[in-house]
């Protein structure tokens, strides 16, 4: 059974009401997380897990005090959270260690920002230091260790002030497979031992097999907006193995939990920008990334498990999930149960010819209501012949600080399905 | 090589505001103010005797470092204080920074007549003098100290500060353990910078003669402009010595080892294949001294730190904005300044309005053989430092044999050398022309040579192996790579060079010298002359029209250029 097995009625500690971040103001604004409700109890590892982009970065920011919310409250023990959490610390995916203070100066920062005296800190530091085995490496600075050991140092500044609520944000994935590995079962010897006061551990991730190894419970979000859209109870018993059948279920159920939700919120393809109504946003994909997924799925015969082939192609999911999305919006291909399935047209496409791809590609591109907005604009227009900045313009009515990265995509599959093209002297978008 | 290079900061976009309006007329309000105290300056100003003796030069040289040392702390005060508020202020920074992008553009020297003026009259001669050389080092060192702590702070990986806020680090704490040592590096590299700046401008406030006013100081640069006066070559020889042996060992005494120090704070967590060295951190970090002083320090620190962090330990989130409300004070001094502004703009403009169409004739006219120098200098700078500096970068072994000798010619500061020249080239026809354009290369050519020396070896290996491959001709290379390869690096080069050659029209176009007045047809001569003459509208007109012209020049021209420069051929 799980850690929280021996606590009957364990207290709540976290509770998040209604939480919304939105980002500028108006009709148009941009709902980083919406509507978000999750308490945590003591004794509980919860994981946050969700494609980039779904907010779950920001939802731990918000937990923490670095970040408020537009509206609803963040609750910690009953009280409602002003600044800085006290009880809560983060382990950072990019370790966040100050370069030119030594191992120990790092983990002894965190107790002098306490208050702590000299002392006392130098003691409890290298005690740390020994716990997560750096002993030895005391005097070293950052930059003379690996990545592994770079974020054993977190882990100990993290621990070093004894936090309730311990904060994780993806701190395994800047790390190689196998330093991430171990560090994961060293931290989880500490949890389940109890040899750490923490009291909960809250951990965003987009990798779903290191949810299902280490966490109690998983919190699946989607995106646009970030809001959640399933909880997932895991009650595998620990040490937890991949390969076990059971280990393997949970990872297909909550990959199609995951991939299920690839779908924004509104169904349609939406309005052409500038009109009324929400318009969907373009996946930040390549199509030549898509033809190849189109491909593998061919030979594989039109059906395929998404985490085997995202492992196969060595795609990470947040590598992936836009790929899918891009093949699901133009009808090349759909998500069943945790399964790609290639449609017809994208079995068509597969075995057309290069000329035949395109002419197809430059149909269904047009869909789009973005494409489709920017081709009639240019065909509007008498030399077919407009500015960026003016697409670019009108974009930010809908899309924001995202307008950019909109129309960067827009361009590239403009110009993959030859229907517009960019002209990086003038400035200029163009008719093919 | 990567050391040489140095690189202007500017604003996003270049264009020219209401702001920047406003700014000009708080300079010609502020130019007026010192104006109307010039009118109370003496009327006969003669400063000490300066000895050739060759044991007057240490004490020389000690009282110009010493000036320098003042002004250079000032400078740094003033920068973390102003980079600081303008980096965690957002409504102080929308005033800050255009502020200090007009200031970094405005040729210091022009300053000089006006400041010595109106010091005169409100102090003694020698104190007036002495704080004049003070305040105008201080204007050459403190704006790009200042840009570049503020983009340090600005620049923070964000998960840092959020690490120090999670922790709740005090204010304090931040920023001894996360905003100066992030902010190290670039406040060393642009202290250097600095330095060899201040030098150009010392040598010329040390002695600054027009007609009647003869203002001087013991140092440095006034033993060096009596001796070339006197035409005592011995004395000559002994004092650029003296000047280059105090930048060598400044080099090698304060700002090595303090590099060499500093390459700790660096945030690359990759070792570097060229680290900076200093044999003299090496034998003071071995010797007992440092121990002592790390001793004593470590114990004060420790005391700052804790009892900084009783008092303010909860830290705003930096996410959350603060309450926006203007204190009423703030409103009053926003409305006072203005008030001021357009008192002393209006003065000025009225003040202005005595001079006659011939006056402004001859400004136009001067203002347009100055920019002729500063071109030509340029245009001079270019032909012979990119076709070095590119046999330079791309040659490992030429370059480690000239670069120290590159660094010790280019330290000498060109001001210190114009007497020299003078001596050499006053008999000759047009010799103040030709010494002025002179003055203006030496002064720039250095900047050109360093950027085109880092562009030349930041050229990628591939590339050059390509073009050999391709076996293109000479001038098809050049077209094709080494010139759209180092076209950004002569661009900053040139930005920074330019804003020399104005600077040194001040003191280059109008000299008195054995006696004997020279001038030439240019802006800077009309300035000095109207200092000599006591014609003060004409000083003011005079300034205001070459700090609008370079600043103009700056937005329309560089600017754009940089951006192109930047957006089309840099390597990255």
């Amino acid at each position: 059974m799980s850690s929280m097995a021996g606590i009957k009625t364990a207290e709540t500690l976290l509770n998040l009401d209604h939480i919304c971040k939105g980002y500028g103001s108006g009709p148009k604004q941009l709902m980083a997380v919406k509507d978000i409700c999750l308490s945590l109890k003591a004794g509980e590892f919860v994981s946050l897990l969700g494609p980039s982009g779904c907010g779950k970065s920001t939802l731990l920011r918000i937990v923490t005090g670095l970040n408020t919310a537009t509206s609803g409250t963040v609750q910690y023990r009953g009280q409602t959270l002003k600044g800085v959490n006290p009880y809560a610390t983060i382990v950072f995916q990019t370790f966040a260690l100050y370069p030119w203070l030594t191992v120990e100066e790092n983990v002894e920062i965190a107790l002098k920002a306490r208050g702590v005296p000299s002392t006392i800190r130098q003691d409890r530091a290298r005690k740390l230091i020994d716990t997560i085995g750096l002993d030895g490496f005391e005097s070293a600075y950052p930059r003379e260790l690996s990545g592994g050991m770079r974020q054993k140092v977190g882990f100990a500044r993290a621990l070093a002030v004894e936090p309730e609520l311990l904060c994780l944000d993806e701190p395994f994935s800047a790390l190689d497979v196998l330093s991430a590995e171990s560090l994961r079962g060293e931290l989880m010897e500490l949890w389940l031992n109890k040899s750490i006061p923490t009291q909960a551990i809250l951990m965003v991730t987009h990798n779903i097999e290191e949810a299902v190894l280490m966490a109690d419970r998983i919190v699946v979000m989607g995106k646009d907006p970030g809001r959640i859209v399933s909880e997932i109870q895991v009650h595998l018993r620990h040490p937890r193995h991949r390969k076990d059948t059971s280990f393997q279920h949970l990872v297909d159920s909550v990959y199609a939990a995951v991939a299920g939700q690839t779908r924004p919120e509104t169904e349609s393809l939406g309005t052409a920008p500038g009109q009324p109504g929400a318009t969907q946003r373009l996946p930040r994909a390549l199509l030549n990334q898509l033809a190849g997924l189109v491909e593998k799925l061919s030979d594989e015969g039109g059906r395929a498990d998404l985490y085997r082939i995202g492992g196969e192609l060595s795609l990470e999911l947040d590598d992936l999930l836009p790929i899918v999305e891009a093949g699901d919006l133009l009808g090349f291909l759909s998500v069943q149960e945790g399964d790609l399935l290639l449609a017809l047209l994208g079995q068509t496409y597969a075995e057309a010819s290069i000329l035949a791809r395109k002419e197809m590609l430059a149909g269904r591109v047009l869909r789009m209501p973005v494409i489709a907005w920017i081709y009639e604009s240019l065909r509007r227009n008498d030399n077919h012949r407009l500015a960026w900045e003016y697409f670019l313009n009108k974009l930010q009515a809908d899309f924001g600080n995202r307008a950019e990265d909109q129309l960067d995509i827009a361009i590239s599959w403009g110009r993959h399905a030859e229907l517009f093209a960019y002209d990086d002297d003038t400035g200029e978008l163009y008719l093919e | 090589m990567k050391q040489f290079y140095y690189k202007p900061a500017f604003p996003p976009k270049p264009a020219f505001t209401i702001g920047d309006g406003l700014i000009l007329l708080g300079l010609a309000a502020i130019l007026y103010g010192g104006i109307r105290l010039a009118f109370d300056a003496p009327l006969v100003v003669s400063g000490p005797e300066i000895s050739l003796s060759p044991s007057a030069l240490p004490w020389y040289a000690l009282l110009s470092v010493g000036r320098m040392a003042i002004a250079y702390f000032l400078s740094l005060l003033f920068s973390l204080f102003y980079g600081y508020a303008a980096a965690r202020n957002p409504s102080a920074r929308k005033v800050l920074m255009p502020v200090l992008d007009v200031l970094q553009s405005v040729p210091i020297l022009s300053f000089l007549p006006v400041v010595l003026l109106s010091l005169s009259a409100i102090f003694p001669e020698h104190i007036a003098t002495e704080i004049s050389a003070i305040v105008l080092i201080f204007t050459s060192q403190a704006w790009n100290i200042t840009f570049s702590f503020y983009q340090s702070i600005t620049t923070i990986p964000s998960e840092l500060r959020e690490a120090s806020a999670i922790f709740r680090f005090s204010s304090w704490l931040r920023f001894r353990a996360l905003e100066l040592p992030f902010a190290a590096i670039g406040l060393i590299w642009n202290s250097m910078m600095s330095w060899s700046g201040g030098w150009f401008f010392l040598m010329a406030a040390e002695i600054f003669h027009v007609g009647s006013h003869d203002f001087r100081l013991p140092g440095l640069g006034s033993y060096l402009k009596t001796a070339a006066a006197q035409g005592n070559l011995m004395a000559v020889l002994a004092g650029t010595g003296v000047l280059i042996l105090v930048v060598v060992l400044l080099d090698q005494f304060i700002w090595r080892p303090l590099l060499a120090w500093a390459d700790k704070f660096k945030i690359e967590m990759v070792e570097g294949d060229e680290e900076p060295s200093s044999w003299f951190l090496d034998i003071l970090s071995r010797s007992w001294l440092m121990d002592f002083f790390q001793r004593r320090i470590s114990p004060l620190n420790e005391w700052l730190d804790m009892s900084f962090q009783g008092k303010d330990a909860t830290d705003i989130a930096p996410g959350a904005s603060l309450d926006s409300k203007r204190p009423a004070w703030q409103i009053a001094l926003a409305v006072t300044g203005l008030l001021a502004i357009i008192y002393g703009s209006f003065m000025a403009i009225a003040l202005m309005t005595t001079l006659s169409l011939k006056d402004w004739i001859e400004l136009g006219v001067g203002l347009l053989a100055t920019l002729a120098r500063v071109f030509s200098s340029l245009v001079i700078a270019m032909l012979w430092t990119i076709p070095v500096g590119v046999a330079i970068g791309t040659n490992r072994r030429l370059a480690s044999l000239l670069q120290p000798l590159v660094q010790v010619v280019a330290a000498i500061p060109a001001t210190a050398l114009f007497p020299m020249l003078l001596l050499a080239l006053l008999r000759v026809y047009g010799g103040l022309n030709i010494a002025a354009i002179a003055l203006m290369l030496m002064g720039t050519q250095w900047y050109l040579l360093f950027n085109v020396i880092a562009g030349a070896a930041a050229i990628p290996q591939d590339l050059r192996f390509t073009t050999d491959l391709l076996g293109l001709s000479v001038l098809d290379r050049w077209r094709t790579l080494i010139i759209p390869g180092i076209f950004p690096y002569i661009i900053t080069g040139s930005i920074t060079a330019s804003g020399g050659a104005w600077n040194a029209s001040i003191v280059a176009e109008y000299v008195e010298f054995g006696g004997k007045t020279y001038a030439t047809t240019g802006i800077g001569a009309t300035i000095a002359r109207a200092t000599g003459t006591g014609n003060y509208a004409l000083l003011l007109a005079g300034t205001l029209v070459l700090v609008i012209s370079v600043i103009l020049i700056n937005r329309l021209f560089w600017q754009r250029l940089y951006r192109l420069a930047e957006e089309r051929y840099r390597m990255e």
